[in-house]
């Protein structure tokens, strides 16, 4: 390289050159800006949802404080509002939904990674994307005129004939076979979660570094025990966060749950009972609300929701954090 | 010893490998000698780490891969339809590239493979625990962490883990498959060392691009190339009068 001699030409070089990084300098800060501005909006919106809803809600927890949470009288003639049974039925049929869901899913996801022939993978792994992307009205509306009769006639009087005299189980498949209710919620919602929790599994899954189950394979372990014991654990936060975001979606829920589980205030004795849940009161009552209290104890419901939600996810996150914590990481 | 004295462990006959229509090991013939370390040694691309996945069928994972011809292990060919691959690989055990520790303590670690076959009390799994990860050199450094992540430990740890792991199954034969190629000097060292203790016990076959290495561990020295088995001997005349032409340019560095 040549010898840099200091000409009048390279000082106006230099000058340029402070001037671009200058600018530079100034992009950048600007940059920095909106991107803060943008991730604290977040959380100025979500303040202001929440004073909203406190606003809203503020007639009914004057009224009925947080004896609301637990009361079951729900009548809007006589201006006496509990939201047991809305939010028993929330909690309930998310439960159903994952208890179905989740397993149901984890094959889906070993057979989409581990077992299917590839050609196979692709098609199927489309599919069940497209099934999360089916509106919700549509799983209600077929969950209501086609799931609920067939299931009322032809599962229903079977389960409750089976499980007669069973402990536990015996009362939770009790009564009339009605296709609609509890239990018919939480299978609908189960089908719908799956996509969701089935494909965040898959791709977690997918990730799993193939040397690590090499290993695995080459001490003689079976595709379960693989599975089980090293690809899950490996996956974990993964696999969870696709659980809470299938957990979200099924608390959430409002258009196919208020189709099947019947919108019923009163308590529950089995799972075929017809019930309601916070999304369903919410989506039943809203236009017909006229009075204060009224409006005020469905927007109350609505905190609630957002409470539980709020709750399950800081919960799911140190249940997460205390796993990372005894793993030794 | 010479060759004609010591048993063949796994003696490969007339072995085709294919990746679908590439034809990646053309008619392999060798046998592998019981209690000695072979190395196999050759360019990237030439097969040997293809070969040496041949021994416990780890191929059989990914699809459109196949071999053909036989693998005689203790005079029974592996690649027969009927062998259970589970329980060739608990008799095959292998040691891959990277450290690969499972994501569990490293009791749990060693334990794993062992409660696939053996039901062990909680004592003698203890004692095997401590056998094996005395086997592989690492007890006096593992043994007041046992409960811990197999992840917290070092490279070189976690290396001498897995060679923990796959003797702790008492396979007969041991593949490593360029075992210190992720590590640093003196963690590959420490293997090094461990390939001579344990070749007491097992039969080894390993893969290594270091032919210092080759040299420095085997008993007997395999150079491939393009998917054939160009020569294979003791290591001594391997590295000092190879007979073929091909096998002394890679070993003296004119080629690879």
């Amino acid at each position: 390289m040549a010898p840099v001699v200091v000409t009048p030409a390279s000082e106006t070089l230099m000058n340029s050159q402070e001037k671009r990084l200058h600018k530079q300098a100034m992009q950048d800060r600007i940059f920095r800006g909106t991107t803060r501005f943008f991730a604290f909006f977040v959380l100025a919106l979500l303040a202001g949802i929440l004073i909203s809803l406190l606003i809203g809600a503020w007639p009914a927890i004057q009224q009925f404080g947080l004896g609301f949470v637990v009361g079951t009288e729900w009548n809007p003639v006589t201006g006496q509002f509990g939201g047991w049974n809305s939010i028993r039925g929330t909690l309930l049929s998310s439960f159903i939904a994952l208890l179905i869901g989740v397993p149901v899913s984890f094959g889906i996801a070993i057979f989409l990674t581990e077992l299917s022939p590839v050609w196979l993978r692709r098609p199927l792994g489309i599919a069940i994307e497209l099934l999360a992307g089916v509106p919700s009205i549509i799983y209600g509306m077929w969950g209501l005129f086609v799931f609920a009769p067939w299931f009322a006639d032809n599962v229903q009087p079977w389960l409750t004939e089976h499980s007669a005299g069973l402990p536990i189980i015996g009362g939770l498949f009790d009564g009339p076979p009605m296709g609609i209710g509890m239990l018919t919620a939480g299978l609908i919602l189960s089908v719908m979660v799956i996509p969701y929790i089935s494909s965040v599994m898959r791709d977690v899954f997918e990730v799993v570094p193939p040397m690590l189950k090499e290993s695995a394979y080459g001490l003689g372990g079976t595709t379960w025990e693989v599975v089980w014991r090293v690809v899950l654990p490996y996956t974990r936060s993964g696999v969870m966060g696709g659980v809470m975001l299938g957990l979200g979606r099924a608390l959430g829920e409002t258009m196919a749950i208020t189709f099947v589980i019947g919108n019923a205030q009163q308590p529950i004795h089995s799972l075929f009972d017809p019930s309601t849940s916070i999304s369903a009161t919410l989506a039943n009552e809203f236009t017909e609300a006229t009075t204060a209290l009224h409006t005020g104890s469905l927007i109350y419901l609505g905190l609630l929701l957002f409470f539980i939600t709020f709750v399950v996810l800081t919960l799911s996150k140190l249940m997460l954090l205390r796993m990372q914590r005894a793993e030794g990481h | 010893m010479t060759a004609e004295t010591t048993k063949a462990k796994l003696a490969v006959k007339n072995l085709n490998f294919y990746y679908g229509n590439f034809h990646a090991l053309k008619n392999i013939n060798l046998n592998i000698r019981e209690g000695k370390v072979t190395a196999f040694i050759g360019p990237s691309g030439c097969g040997k780490s293809t070969l040496l996945r041949t021994f416990n069928r780890m191929y059989e994972l990914y699809p459109k891969l196949r071999a053909e011809g036989e693998i005689l292990l203790n005079g029974n060919n592996i690649l027969d339809r009927g062998v259970d691959l589970n329980m060739l690989r608990a008799k095959v055990g292998m040691v891959f590239q990277k450290p690969t520790p499972f994501p569990m303590s490293i009791y749990d670690n060693i334990a794993f493979g062992v409660k696939l076959y053996e039901s062990l009390s909680k004592s003698e799994m203890d004692d095997r625990v401590e056998w094996a990860l005395s086997k592989a050199a690492l007890w006096n450094e593992a043994k007041d962490k046992l409960r811990q992540s197999g992840l917290g430990l070092s490279g070189g740890q976690q290396q001498r883990l897995c060679i923990a792991r796959a003797i702790a199954v008492k396979p007969e034969v041991l593949l490593l498959d360029e075992p210190t190629s992720a590590l640093d000097p003196i963690s590959t060292a420490h293997i090094e060392e461990l390939v001579h203790e344990l070749k007491r016990d097992y039969t080894i076959a390993i893969v290594t691009h270091n032919m210092q290495q080759a040299a420095r561990v085997s008993d007997y020295t395999a150079y491939m190339y393009l998917g054939e088995l160009v020569e294979v001997g003791e290591t001594d005349t391997i590295f000092t009068t190879p007979t073929k032409k091909a096998t002394e340019d890679y070993i003296t560095g004119k080629f690879g």
